[in-house]
C-alpha cells in the first residue's frame, strides 16, 4: 500500500468524521460529488451526507460560521480553496477566534486548512506561504506538516486541540510524498524533529523546504560533512529547545523558509538562537526565504524566486567554510 | 430604555470625569429599537449586540453590574480588563461578544444556529444588529448571504441612524432604501420607525416569530438620529440643523414617556419612582463594579490559548 500526502489529508479527515460527530468540513467546493478543488475530501460528503458542505465563495464568512459553530461545541474544518484566499479571512481568524479566548476565556476549537506554497504555473495568487503571518498573531497555533505521516496525525491533533489551528499542508507535496502506511500515533504537537542526523551544521527548516533541505544534506554528505535537518512541525509553537540542542552539537545555523523573507519563520529562529545560544554558535546564522516580491508564474523565475536545494547547499557550503 | 438611558448618562458624566479609561459609547435615541431586539429572545436564542445595544443586552439578560465591569476593567467582570466598554458577552449564555469590525458577526451567529439545528434543537432563533454603516462592509454581505443559504432563524435588525461616524448616508450608501437588499439576499425585509417604541415592538416582535416558525431570514431596518456622538468624545457637530428637525430625530424616550401620560397608562407618580428606581439600581451596580479588584499586570495569565502545554515560550516574557 503506498499513500500520498494527500490522501493522508482526506483520510484523517474521513478519521474524524467517523470518530466524532462534532466535525464537519466547510469550504468550497468540497461537498458534492466533486470533493474539492484538491480532491481533498474527495467521496466524504456521500460517506457523511450533511456534513461536508459547500460553501459560497465567502471566506470571511465560512470561518465565522465555523466559529459560531465551534463556540457551540462543534469541531469544524474550514477548508481555503488556496491559502491565498485566506487573507479574506483574516478578520476572523486574527480578531475573532485568534482573540476569543484571551478576551471571554471560551476558546474556538476550529481548524482552518490552508493548501499553500508554491507549484510550477500557478503565480502570485496560488502559491503563499502564510505562516509566518498567522504565527504573528496571538490566539493561534500554526502547523506546517512536512510528511505524509505529519499530515494524518498532525490534522487528527488539530482537531482535537481546543484552540484555533491554523494547519498549512503544501500543496507541492501533495502527490510528490508516498509513505506506506498511516501511524496510529504522532508526535506531539509542538515538538520538532530531528529529520536526519549531523554534526557540522543544522538546517532548521519545515514544510515542502524540509525536503529541499534534506536533499541539500545529502549533496553535501558526499563533500564530509554531515548537516543535521530539524523539521519545526509546527511553527507556533516553536520549539525552540530541540533547535538550540541541534545547535549546541553542530555550532552553525542556517533557517530555510519558503514565504516572504521579512521577519517571519526564519527570522525568528535566527533570533531565538541569537539572542538564547549565541555562545553554541561558531559563524554567524544565515537563513534563506522566497524573494522579496510576488511570487512569479514562469517555471524559469519561479525555480528561482523559491528557495532550492541547490541554493541552499550553496548557503550550507558557505557557512561550513566559515 | 429608561434603566439604560439613566446607565449611560451616568457613564457619560463618569467619562466627562476622567472616570474611565477608554471609550463610552451610548445608544441615545435607538434604545426602543434595541430593547424591542432583546426582549423576544429566550433562553436558548443567540445574541449578537453591537455598541449601542444597552436596552437591548438588558432585555436579554445581561446584569448591568456586568457593564459597569467591564468599563471599569473589574477582574469579576465578563473580560475581566483584558477588554473594555462595549465588547463583551457571555456566549455560553448566548450572547456573543462583538469585535470592533462590522459586520463580522453575522456569520457567526449563522454558525451557532446551523450547530444547534444539527443537534436537534427546536424553537431557538439568533439576532444580530447592525447599523446602515455596517451595512456597508463585506463581511455583513457576506454573512447576510451565508444566512440565506443556510436557511437559519436569524433577524438582522438594521438601524439607520443617518451617520457612519461622522459620514452622512449620501456618502455611505446609494441605493433608495436599505430594506431593499432584503429581496437581494433571499432575506424577507420590513422596516420601523424607531422612534415609536410600539411599533418596534411590533415589527421585530413579528419578524422574531415569522424566524421561529422558519420563514427565511428576516431584515428589519429602523430609522432614528444618533442623538449623541459616536462616542462620548464625539461633540456630533456634523449632525445638521436640518436633520435634527427631520421626524426620525425624535427622541424615542420622550415620546414613549408621552404617550404613557397620552395613554394615562401611569401617573406622574409612578414615572417619576421608575426613574428613581433605575438611578438606584445604575448607582448599585457601578458601586458594586468600583469595589472590586481590577487587573494586574504582574499577576496577569498571560496565555492567548487554552492549550497551556501549546503555549510558545516567547508569550509570557514578550522577549528572549
Amino acid at each position: 500500500m503506498s499513500i500520498t500526502y494527500l490522501e493522508a489529508i482526506r483520510e484523517a479527515q474521513a478519521k474524524l468524521l467517523r470518530d466524532d460527530k462534532r466535525v464537519f468540513i466547510y469550504g468550497q467546493d468540497v461537498g458534492g460529488n466533486f470533493g474539492g478543488a484538491f480532491k481533498a475530501t474527495k467521496g466524504l460528503a456521500k460517506e457523511f451526507p450533511g456534513r461536508v458542505l459547500n460553501t459560497p465563495i465567502s471566506e470571511d464568512a465560512m470561518v465565522g460560521t465555523a466559529i459560531g459553530a465551534a463556540l457551540e461545541g462543534m469541531r469544524p474544518i474550514v477548508e481555503m480553496q488556496f491559502a491565498d484566499f485566506s487573507s479574506i479571512a483574516l478578520n476572523q481568524i486574527l480578531n475573532n477566534a485568534g482573540t476569543h479566548y484571551w478576551r471571554t476565556n471560551i476558546p474556538v476549537p476550529i481548524t482552518v486548512r490552508l493548501p499553500s506554497g508554491g507549484t510550477k504555473g500557478s503565480g502570485p495568487f496560488h502559491s503563499q506561504s502564510m505562516e509566518s503571518l498567522y504565527a504573528h498573531y496571538p490566539g493561534l497555533i500554526v502547523m506546517t506538516p512536512a510528511t505524509v505521516e505529519d499530515a494524518y496525525t498532525m490534522l487528527i491533533d488539530a482537531v482535537a486541540i481546543d484552540d484555533p489551528v491554523v494547519y498549512c499542508e503544501h500543496k507541492y507535496l501533495y502527490y510528490h510524498l508516498k509513505a506506506d502506511n498511516l501511524p496510529n500515533d504522532g508526535i506531539p504537537v509542538g515538538k520538532a524533529r530531528i529529520a536526519r542526523t549531523g554534526r557540522d551544521l543544522t538546517i532548521v527548516s519545515y514544510s515542502a523546504m524540509l525536503h529541499e533541505s534534506l536533499s541539500a544534506a545529502e549533496d553535501i554528505a558526499k563533500e564530509g560533512f554531515e548537516i543535521e535537518v530539524v523539521d519545526l512541525r509546527t511553527v507556533k509553537p516553536l520549539d525552540t529547545a530541540t533547535v538550540l540542542a541541534s545547535v549546541a552539537r553542530t555550532g552553525r545555523l542556517l533557517a530555510v523558509g519558503e514565504s516572504f523573507p521579512w521577519g517571519g519563520v526564519t527570522a525568528e529562529v535566527i533570533a531565538r538562537v541569537s539572542t538564547e545560544g549565541f555562545h553554541l554558535l561558531d559563524a554567524a546564522p544565515a537563513r534563506i526565504n522566497a524573494k522579496d516580491t510576488p511570487i512569479p508564474y514562469h517555471p524559469n523565475l519561479w525555480s528561482t524566486h523559491r528557495p532550492s536545494s541547490k541554493m541552499i547547499a550553496a548557503k550550507a557550503r558557505q557557512l561550513l567554510r566559515e | 430604555m429608561l434603566l439604560t438611558r439613566t446607565f449611560e448618562e451616568k457613564l457619560a458624566s463618569m467619562y466627562r470625569g476622567g472616570r474611565i479609561t477608554g471609550g463610552v459609547y451610548i445608544g441615545k435615541g435607538q434604545e426602543a429599537v434595541s430593547v424591542a431586539c432583546g426582549i423576544f429572545l429566550q433562553k436558548g436564542d443567540i445574541f449578537a449586540p453591537l455598541i449601542r445595544d444597552q436596552a437591548g443586552r438588558s432585555a436579554f439578560g445581561e446584569p448591568l453590574v456586568d457593564v459597569a465591569r467591564t468599563y471599569l476593567g473589574s477582574r469579576a467582570g465578563p473580560m475581566r480588563g483584558r477588554d473594555g466598554n462595549i465588547h463583551r458577552g457571555k456566549p455560553r449564555d448566548g450572547q456573543l461578544a462583538m469585535i470592533s469590525h462590522l459586520g463580522a458577526m453575522v456569520s457567526v451567529v449563522v454558525g451557532s444556529l446551523m450547530a444547534k439545528r444539527g443537534r436537534g434543537e427546536k424553537n431557538f432563533i439568533g439576532l444580530t444588529t447592525i447599523g446602515e454603516g455596517g451595512m456597508q462592509t463585506g463581511a455583513t454581505h457576506e454573512g447576510m448571504n451565508i444566512a440565506a443559504v443556510e436557511h437559519v432563524p436569524l433577524v438582522v435588525v438594521a438601524t439607520n441612524n443617518h451617520y457612519a461616524y461622522s459620514t452622512p448616508n449620501n456618502r455611505e450608501f446609494a441605493c433608495a432604501n436599505l430594506v431593499d437588499r432584503a429581496r437581494g439576499y433571499g432575506f424577507e425585509g420590513y422596516e420601523l420607525d424607531g422612534t415609536d417604541l410600539a411599533q418596534c415592538l411590533e415589527v421585530i416582535g413579528s419578524a422574531v416569530k415569522r424566524a421561529r416558525a422558519g420563514r427565511p431570514p428576516q431584515l428589519v431596518v429602523a430609522s432614528i438620529l444618533r442623538l449623541a456622538g459616536h462616542g462620548e468624545h464625539d461633540d456630533f457637530s456634523y449632525v445638521t440643523d436640518d436633520i435634527r428637525k427631520e421626524p426620525f430625530a425624535i427622541d424615542c424616550l420622550k415620546r414613549a414617556e408621552a404617550f404613557i401620560k397620552e395613554r394615562d397608562l401611569a401617573d406622574a407618580e409612578t414615572l417619576q419612582r421608575w426613574r428613581e428606581e433605575a438611578a438606584e439600581e445604575v448607582e448599585n451596580a457601578f458601586s458594586a463594579a468600583q469595589s472590586e479588584p481590577v487587573p494586574s499586570g504582574n499577576e496577569e495569565d498571560w496565555s492567548a490559548i487554552s492549550s497551556r502545554d501549546l503555549v510558545d515560550e516567547i508569550g509570557e516574557g514578550g522577549s528572549s
